[in-house]
């Protein structure tokens, strides 16, 4: 009896410690969000020096934006570019992480090479995409390397075709999160009880195996986390193309990413249009969490 | 005096109710203040009546996109001092500049921010003087939110030596100038004399004329160029000499116009990029200014009087310019680019200061006269610029000697902004950007055309692009 | 881990196969640390290279106007000092609300048993997808109404509510925070409070390093909310102004300038973070400091 209040009397604490967390949420997510979602019923935003509306409209902005097509081909560049960046990363952090952790090897150094995988991530995504930029200008650096080799005859507009801008973008995340990635899979890795790599090796596993049988799976977890947390960081991509791009998104918008576009309504204040699709992101968002959710749910069983 | 403190006064407040007032647009904003349309005679009455309420305030803020402004202001007008690069000192006056950078509209929104709180904010936040571009300057002169010079006590005969497009720009719907330009910005064709000597057998600016006064010349002109394996230009460049002679605003009746001259700066660019005569480079970008060395080969850019000193790099010795090695001619067709406009916030509370700022640095003839000097800025004064023409102290360095004077001031005679409109910053950002989607031939002319269409209508809601 | 090593090592066939994979391992690891490498170099090369030289193209020797081009940024209109200064400030008060408050939340579901807390849990794991931006706008305006537009507090107090963080503290909980030792703090007579600042903080010391240096990572970087939120150029943070320099300007196109502007943004991370690599990259890999 006496024991069990204490822990009631303990576990209030639950709800104190809990509060900071609740209250800025509040504040500073809940309350926006819904502000974000009343507004996306308005036609509000500013022309000149004179503000219109807030005028109810009913669902007219999800209309305009549904109808003129846009959100899906800027909702298939943003997945494209983060793929593109994402499997090489992926598969990059793993082997390094495996060749890290992996005693037969040996490798030395592992102190200078993890220092360095993980520098890019320190640079800012905005000064890796101006110095990319520069560096792939058409008169910048790489164009006249490549000249001087011979690759080119003249310049290549790396800016101007759209599977270059977009593998850029790609290049560019992947370099400044394989890193990172690496990290965390070795965290892994290293979490990974030993003696199972005992005894496989005792029953003649070669290194290929052991990875595949033993690594991989025990790995699940921490491979899903890396997934979703990568994918929310895809979804929200917007630095690297927006400097590189100088917000065009060109050629043609084909690097121009969901965030990008929801950052032109923005800025021109046009917050009934940004409401309606930030709802729409919200929904995109939504789907994609239940789909990996339910993939990962049913693979455990 | 106590009059004229309550008038300002009454202007503030009614700024302010009229802002706080949602849904009011542009047009409705008919206060008593937005007297009917006034004669000149009834204008320079008001002002020669008018008596400035004495100056409050410690602080002058100055709202432009670069230290172009502050240079001038530093070298030219008396008294004033730099502290540092945002802050400066005139007498007692704190001096706090806000650069905010022109692109994507980031100074208009970050000034409208400005403007719209003024009457919220104390008296050392406001707004006392901000700077305009023509592209854009209706939008602030058709507002209560710039004060009428008439109203800060200046006479027409006191600007009556300023070109004629200058203070139209600035002319709001009656009739009332709200803003004054230093500069004149006829522009024309500056090229490289040693390509043109190479090339055109010729590097006086009479002949090489001769040789690009029509589209139709200076595209025969500009293949031959190419021929000998030199840039012409960005078709970039040759924007603005299209735009500036088009036969209607870009926005007509709420309705986006793409005119003729637009089309037809569309086609001949288009022409010229595949034939690469003409490349695509942005404005200002790396690539664009590789020209300004003699590697670069590019024979041209399109430009006014700022450019030579602003765009040339005549202090890096190996630039053409610090050989003198350009020349200037008007040009296929007579256009005006950029220039700044000065503008008196309502609501500021150092009038005074702000009125002889204005007075100082564009009517001035001895200041004008450094600032041509020093500056090879195209001043805003026909007696200077005459001046100029007919003496050494036009000759330009950069220009190996040349004196442009003469076709600077006759272009600035000619230019015509009837076809202004508030949304021209915009239009013309997007369609370069649009455009160069369809020059690369990464996209049609008609997808081109309609990604400009989507991008206007993205800037401006208002817009019917349709 | 390293007594494991050893004894793995030991026991490990010696064949050619190893041999050969080693040779790849670093063969592998010298391109990708080259093409890490590679940005850093290029861009100090440029950094002490003039306008002009750099529109003749590239060389792979440096120049002498390093210091000239640092004048030039110095004077310029660019106000980097500050830049730099209050991006310094916002990332370390954001990483530390994250990190400190995280942990707090986590121990919160993590120690105590009450009515809400699985519903909590699951609430905030649903809400970490949920992107920042989606909820931009009405952070804008809420800011606004509350009157703290154009200042720090509103990139810096919202970490406080970080899930990403919280699951990730959570997690680690689980792994080596044993209730029993809370339990026997309390028997101590310690305070609620008292024990999880001098006895849970201090055992979750790396797993808060790792999440500090990811949120002030992330904080350094960010461009967008920053770039909505500040507006006074004494205010902004260096994203802000290293977006600046994307910005058509007739006077910012001396290339020396930017590559400077870029590697000034860049330098003092890389040199804090070179000096407490061997913390950071230990502390990162939690493996091996767990023991």
């Amino acid at each position: 009896m006496n024991k069990k209040s204490k822990v009631v009397r303990y576990n209030k604490w639950g709800y104190i410690f809990l509060l900071p967390f609740i209250v800025i949420y509040l504040v500073f997510q809940m309350v926006p969000l819904v502000t974000t979602i009343y507004n996306s019923f308005f036609e509000n935003y500013r022309s000149g020096l004179s503000q219109i509306g807030p005028n109810f409209i009913g669902l007219e902005n999800y209309v305009t934006i549904f109808t003129n097509g846009d959100l899906p081909t800027y909702f298939s560049n943003t997945m494209i570019m983060w793929i593109m960046g994402f499997v090489p990363q992926i598969i990059l952090s793993l082997l390094l992480g495996a060749w890290f952790t992996d005693p037969s090897l040996r490798l030395k150094c592992q102190g200078f090479f993890k220092t360095v995988i993980y520098l890019p991530n320190l640079i800012m995504a905005s000064a890796f995409a101006m110095l990319f930029f520069t560096l792939f200008s058409d008169s910048g650096p790489i164009n006249s390397m490549l000249m001087q080799i011979g690759v080119f005859s003249e310049a290549y507009k790396f800016m101007s075709n759209v599977w270059s801008v977009r593998s850029l973008v790609a290049t560019m995340n992947c370099l400044m999160w394989f890193g990172n990635t690496t990290i965390l899979l070795m965290a892994g890795m290293m979490g990974i009880d030993p003696s199972l790599f005992e005894a496989a090796q005792v029953d003649g596993a070669t290194a290929t195996q052991i990875f595949y049988k033993i690594t991989l799976p025990l790995l699940k977890p921490i491979l899903i986390y890396v997934m979703i947390t990568s994918l929310i960081g895809g979804l929200q991509m917007f630095d690297v193309p927006q400097i590189l791009t100088n917000g065009t998104g060109d050629p043609m918008r084909s690097s121009m990413t969901l965030i990008m576009y929801l950052n032109k309504h923005l800025f021109s204040k046009n917050f009934g249009m940004a409401g309606a699709l930030s709802v729409y992101l919200f929904v995109i968002t939504g789907i994609l969490s239940l789909i990996v959710y339910k993939f990962t749910t049913k693979e455990d069983k | 005096m106590k009059r004229r403190m309550v008038s300002l006064l009454a202007m503030a407040t009614m700024t302010a109710t009229m802002f706080a007032g949602c849904g009011n647009s542009s047009d409705n904003s008919g206060s008593a203040e937005q007297a009917a349309p006034a004669t000149a005679e009834e204008i320079d009455a008001e002002a020669a009546a008018v008596e400035l309420p004495e100056d409050t305030g410690k602080v002058l803020n100055i709202h432009c996109w670069n230290d172009e402004f502050q240079t001038r202001l530093k070298d030219h007008y008396p008294g004033y001092e730099e502290v540092d690069a945002t802050h400066g000192k005139i007498g007692d006056v704190e001096v706090v500049w806000t650069m905010t950078p022109s692109t994507d509209n980031a100074y208009q929104n970050n000034l409208d921010d400005a403007l719209l709180k003024q009457a919220d904010v104390s008296d050392d936040e406001k707004v006392d003087l901000f700077l305009v571009e023509a592209d854009y300057a209706l939008k602030y002169v058709d507002e209560d939110v710039t004060i009428p010079l008439s109203e800060l006590g200046i006479t027409s005969d006191q600007l009556a030596d300023q070109y004629t497009y200058t203070q139209s720009i600035v002319t709001d719907s009656t009739g009332r100038l709200k803003g004054s330009s230093w500069q004149a910005c006829s522009a024309g064709l500056i090229y490289n004399r040693e390509a043109a000597k190479e090339v055109l057998g010729t590097d006086d600016p009479d002949e090489v004329q001769a040789l690009v006064s029509d589209w139709d010349k200076y595209n025969e002109t500009a293949q031959k160029i190419a021929d000998a394996g030199y840039t012409m230009c960005s078709a970039m460049d040759t924007y603005r000499t299209y735009s500036n002679n088009v036969s209607g605003p870009w926005v007509q009746d709420g309705k986006l116009v793409i005119d003729p001259n637009i089309e037809k700066w569309i086609d001949d660019s288009k022409t010229l990029v595949d034939a690469k005569v003409e490349d695509t480079d942005d404005l200002w970008s790396d690539d664009w200014g590789k020209g300004k060395n003699p590697e670069g080969k590019v024979f041209c850019y399109f430009g006014p009087a700022w450019f030579f000193n602003f765009c040339l790099n005549a202090d890096d010795s190996a630039s053409i310019a610090s050989k003198g090695g350009w020349g200037y001619c008007v040009g296929p067709q007579s256009y005006f680019w950029g220039g700044t406009w000065i503008c008196a916030a309502t609501g500021t509370d150092n009038a005074n200061l702000v009125k002889d700022i204005i007075l100082t640095m564009t009517t001035d003839q001895k200041v004008l006269k450094d600032i041509a000097m020093k500056d090879q800025d195209c001043v805003n004064s026909k007696t200077v610029l005459a001046e100029l023409a007919g003496s050494e102290d036009g000759n330009i360095a950069l220009l190996g000697g040349q004196n442009p004077y003469k076709q600077l001031a006759e272009g600035a005679e000619k230019i015509d902004l009837s076809n202004l409109s508030k949304y021209d910053q915009g239009c013309t950002e997007e369609l370069e950007k649009a455009m160069k989607n369809y020059f690369l031939g990464n996209a049609t002319k008609d997808e081109a055309i309609a990604a400009f269409k989507k991008a206007v209508s993205e800037k401006y809601p208002d817009i019917s692009v349709d | 881990m390293a007594a494991n090593t050893n004894n793995m090592a030991g026991q490990a066939e010696k064949g050619a196969s190893i041999h050969a994979r080693r040779v790849i391992a670093y063969l592998v690891l010298a391109i990708i640390s080259f093409i890490c490498l590679f940005w850093f170099y290029v861009l100090f090369i440029n950094a002490t290279r003039s306008n002009s030289e750099l529109s003749l193209g590239f060389t792979p020797v440096p120049s002498k106007f390093l210091g000239q081009n640092w004048t030039n940024l110095k004077n310029g209109e660019l106000p980097i000092f500050t830049g730099m200064l209050n991006s310094l400030i916002i990332a370390i008060l954001t990483a530390t609300f994250a990190t400190y408050f995280s942990t707090m939340t986590a121990y919160a579901i993590h120690a105590y048993d009450f009515k809400l807390k699985k519903f909590m849990f699951t609430f905030i794991l649903a809400v970490m997808m949920i992107p920042t931006q989606v909820t931009a706008l009405g952070f804008i305006k809420l800011i606004q109404n509350i009157g703290l537009d154009n200042s720090a507090i509103p990139l810096i107090v919202p970490a406080i509510a970080s899930p990403a963080v919280f699951f990730y503290m959570k997690q680690y909980m689980d792994s080596t925070l044993p209730l029993s030792l809370i339990e026997a703090a309390r028997i101590d007579g310690s305070g609620e409070f008292r024990t999880f600042n001098s006895i849970v903080v201090p055992l979750m010391k790396p797993a808060i390093a790792v999440q500090a240096i990811f949120s002030f990572v992330g904080s350094w970087n960010n461009y967008f909310t920053p770039a909505l939120v500040l507006h006074d150029a004494e205010k902004k943070t260096l994203p802000i102004l290293i977006a600046q320099l994307r910005n058509a300007d007739y006077l910012k196109f001396d290339m020396g300038q930017v590559y400077m502007m870029i590697a000034f943004s860049i330098f003092p991370v890389i040199v804090v973070y070179l000096l407490l690599s061997r913390y950071i990259v230990g502390g990162v890999t939690l493996g091996g400091v767990k023991g």
